[in-house]
């Protein structure tokens, strides 16, 4: 078991204690939206928990909404708050999915195809 | 939204794609087979009081069923990266569904010959929602087999979607099956108002 998961494995706190009873995130993030680390905390900062610095410490790499609730073995809707602080205080940066109604979009469906094809 | 990358970061895309089907028909496995991170899952055993709720016939060997999302990942080039979702087994959660499908480019819907049946939600459901999906049919062993035209023909499919045999267990298998589906989502895409 990795670090990040061992250190939220006990769940004693409730996930809306985590997020401060909000259940509703600002940024409107989708599962599969993706968060990356643009800036380093310096342990200085008022208002980040733990688990707002676990979250940027994992997503030195792009990582999914999904894949950081997994991973910290929260709800979703818990990581989408986390998330929106983040987003908010500018240490992480967000890439929203190819929207449906914009599924226009050749380029993305030739790229996939290949990218599928050379696996 | 205000969530634009900073030019320093460059990001893949997201792109998701369901795979859908009924309990016990290999979801999972497939999503397993194809993804490159270990799938993460949320699994709840069944107890004795889903008997009688969840109808186990056929699939007597299969002891837990997944009641929440659970996800594979693949990265295509440096510009996409894609998201597999196995969609909850059983009907009382179609409440996940909607929030799965909401901009999935395509599912996958697989299907059991044994206990054809189970797929007919998932099929009627991106039918009505348009999504664009094929049938992939796994291939168990000591399931009887047809040809795909007759599991066509039961399923009262539109003529042009695929159907095609799987192995859910095998990468190469789904690989195929994830290409025929991204070829026909292709076919099926929104067409630009001019």
């Amino acid at each position: 078991m990795n670090p990040d998961e061992q250190l939220f494995d006990e769940q004693v706190v409730r996930p809306y204690v985590i997020s401060r009873g909000r259940t509703e995130a600002r940024a409107n993030l989708d599962l599969i939206s993706l968060a990356v680390a643009i800036r380093q905390p310096t342990g200085l900062e008022v208002g980040l928990d733990p688990e707002h610095l676990a979250i940027v410490k994992m997503c030195h790499r792009p990582l999914s909404v999904a894949e950081v609730a997994a991973a910290l073995d929260l709800p979703a809707g818990t990581v989408r708050v986390l998330l929106g602080d983040l987003l908010d205080a500018g240490f992480v940066a967000v890439q929203d999915p190819q929207p449906e109604v914009d599924v226009l979009d050749e380029r993305m469906y030739r790229a996939v195809l290949d990218g599928l094809r050379a696996l | 939204m205000a969530s634009v990358p900073s030019e320093k970061v460059r990001m893949p895309t997201p792109v998701k794609l369901l795979i859908a089907g009924g309990f016990g028909v290999g979801k999972t496995t497939m999503v397993g087979a194809v993804s490159e991170i270990r799938p993460l899952r949320t699994e709840e055993v069944l107890t004795d009081r889903s008997v009688g709720v969840d109808d186990l016939s056929g699939v007597e060997k299969k002891t837990t069923t997944t009641v929440a999302m659970d996800f594979g990942r693949i990265s295509v080039g440096d510009d996409y990266v894609l998201y597999l979702f196995g969609t909850p087994g059983q009907e009382r959660f179609w409440f996940v569904w909607d929030e799965l499908a909401r901009g999935a480019l395509g599912a996958v819907v697989l299907a059991d010959t044994r206990r054809l049946s189970d797929c007919f939600p998932s099929v009627d459901y991106f039918e009505r929602r348009g999504t664009p999906f094929v049938v992939a049919v796994n291939c168990f062993e000591g399931a009887p087999t047809y040809d795909l035209a007759e599991v066509k023909l039961a399923l009262s499919l539109p003529p042009d979607i695929p159907v095609l045999l799987c192995d859910a267990r095998r990468r190469a298998s789904g690989k195929e099956v994830l290409i025929a589906l991204m070829q026909h989502a292709y076919s099926k895409r929104p067409v630009a108002k001019v």
